[in-house]
């Protein structure tokens, strides 16, 4: 008798589950409304991320192609994995003729940073922020060492720590 | 290495590996079944393959630094992690969170339990060989994930808490999307039902299945969903409230079979109860700061200082040994999947090969977190 009542029961639960696939089989075969993938390379052009999103440490750069970082280190002190180094230069300003020390590279290991935002915590002028690209595949991992003030950029002068 | 006579056949104990790249061990965990015939007779695991030292790099990096290496640990519940750490050091140096904190605290542990009972909840089928419940599981999860990339910033592993506070206020939009996604989970919870909890092979293959009993879950000093399964009442959400757990109704889900089958209605059940904590939350967060100022050098008084959290998995705890230094000289996790996965020999002992994927599935074991 348990016998019998196993298979019955057995067909009811079956029945019952292929209700819920088949309920979505359908409206999505005429609808498309429960659809909730997405083709990810193929939406590239409307993929957005939020704002928030931690892709990469990124350095922002006016259009005369300026940015706030001025060298203090506080994000390199704040990294807890050390993918931040700052190299300096010494300025020697034309007009009195005195040595300064200036920014020379703010470089970025993009393969050693864990995005815990710390630096960005850290960072007393705001120079660096958070960029949303997060495509960082390379074929060399060389490629993931990033200087992060772009070729020739200067301080916005009146930027102080 | 025995040989046996078992009608009339010849039959010799032998050794199989599972693992450390099988499917089913959820990561890299080697398992080394001792079996008569299709009967498992004893289970070696052997563990160490994703160790990261991450205790020892805890001994090098400040009190804030330490929070976002707990996101690696259980990468699935990383919002208690964190929020242990935080709250252990919170507790040192005597920082008393505003009511706002608590409560976003509160509402993201819940997202991310739900969030992890979703996935486990499609991944255990799986294991048993169902495919279209780890769609639905994921589907939910997928929600959580997007408020938590729009709130946090990261989808896995969030970083959100820091000592005293946390990073960013909530995202305008955080409300309205929990109330979104609580109308959405209400409706599907029933499907997950009808598609798995119902289903009579589904049934079969986790009834009876794994037993251990309230004395020996005890003894092995198992912790969340594993335990409650086995009528032990160990919610650190009830038992030691922290946060906003004091302030909300829920009920602590226990079930006395003590088998697979009453760990996976555990875990439905308490997504229902998480639902039912952040209705009650998510119109009453309390208006004020999001963190509040602490010092740039946090130094810990000398002593110890221990937190637990209830994580998806049970009792995660951090114990921090301070000397009075800016750096911690010693921390110390306690990681519910270590103590979960010893009982593993205990609740598979006698049971067929195919069963053991069925029993670690039931476990809901995160290899990371056991490691380290």
């Amino acid at each position: 008798m348990s016998y019998l009542s196993d298979i019955t029961g057995g067909i009811k639960s079956l029945l019952g589950g292929m209700t819920v696939t088949g309920k979505y089989f359908f409206i999505n075969f005429f609808t498309r409304k429960e659809v909730i993938t997405e083709e990810y390379p193929d939406n590239m052009d409307t993929l957005k991320m939020y704002d928030r999103f931690r892709g990469e440490v990124v350095m922002w750069h006016n259009e005369n192609n300026e940015h706030k970082c001025t060298g203090c280190s506080s994000c390199e002190r704040a990294c807890p994995n050390g993918a931040i180094e700052i190299i300096w230069k010494k300025e020697v300003n034309p007009e009195t003729g005195k040595a300064k020390r200036a920014i020379d590279k703010h470089i970025y290991h993009l393969g050693m940073c864990t995005m815990c935002g710390l630096c960005i915590e850290a960072c007393p002028t705001d120079a660096i922020e958070w960029g949303q690209d997060f495509h960082h595949t390379t074929y060399d991992r060389t490629q993931l060492t990033k200087v992060l003030n772009k070729p020739g950029s200067k301080v916005i002068s009146g930027t102080k720590e | 290495m025995g040989e046996f006579l078992t009608d009339n056949i010849k039959t010799q104990e032998y050794f199989l590996n599972m693992g450390p790249q099988h499917p089913a061990t959820h990561g890299v965990l080697r398992l080394l079944l001792q079996l008569n015939g299709e009967i498992v007779e004893n289970i070696d695991m052997d563990l160490g393959y994703v160790h990261r030292s991450i205790e020892k790099m805890c001994e090098h990096d400040t009190y804030q630094q330490i929070i976002h290496l707990t996101d690696r640990l259980d990468y699935l519940s990383s919002h208690m992690n964190n929020e242990a750490v935080a709250l252990a050091v919170e507790k040192g140096l005597g920082i008393e969170v505003p009511d706002r904190v608590k409560v976003i605290r509160t509402m993201m542990s819940e997202l991310t339990r739900f969030a992890s009972h979703a996935l486990w909840y499609g991944v255990n089928a799986m294991d048993i060989g169902a495919i279209t419940p780890f769609m639905y599981g994921f589907r939910e999860r997928e929600l959580i994930n997007d408020i938590m990339e729009e709130t946090c910033g990261a989808r896995l592993t969030m970083n959100y808490n820091k000592v005293g506070g946390v990073r960013y206020d909530l995202h305008p939009n955080f409300q309205k999307k929990v109330k979104d996604f609580i109308k959405h989970a209400r409706k599907k919870l029933p499907d997950y039902d009808a598609v798995l909890s119902n289903n009579i092979i589904f049934k079969k293959r986790m009834k009876n299945v794994g037993f251990i009993d309230k004395d020996n879950a005890v003894l092995y000093g198992l912790s969340g969903p594993t335990a409650r399964g086995s009528g032990v009442s160990c919610d650190v959400r009830k038992v030691h409230p922290y946060s906003a757990y004091d302030r909300v109704q829920f009920n602590e889900i226990t079930f006395t079979e003590g088998d697979s089958y009453a760990r996976y209605r555990v875990r439905i059940r308490e997504m229902w109860e998480s639902l039912s904590i952040l209705e009650q939350l998510v119109d009453n967060i309390p208006e004020g700061d999001y963190k509040v100022k602490t010092k740039a050098v946090l130094k810990l008084p000398e002593g110890s200082y221990y937190q637990k959290v209830e994580s998806a998995r049970g009792e995660f705890g951090v114990h921090i040994l301070s000397r009075g230094d800016k750096l911690p000289y010693r921390v110390k996790f306690r990681s519910p999947n270590f103590a979960n996965l010893s009982a593993l020999n205990k609740m598979a002992k006698g049971v067929k090969i195919a069963d053991v994927v069925a029993i670690l599935s039931s476990i809901d074991i995160v290899v990371p977190d056991i490691d380290r």
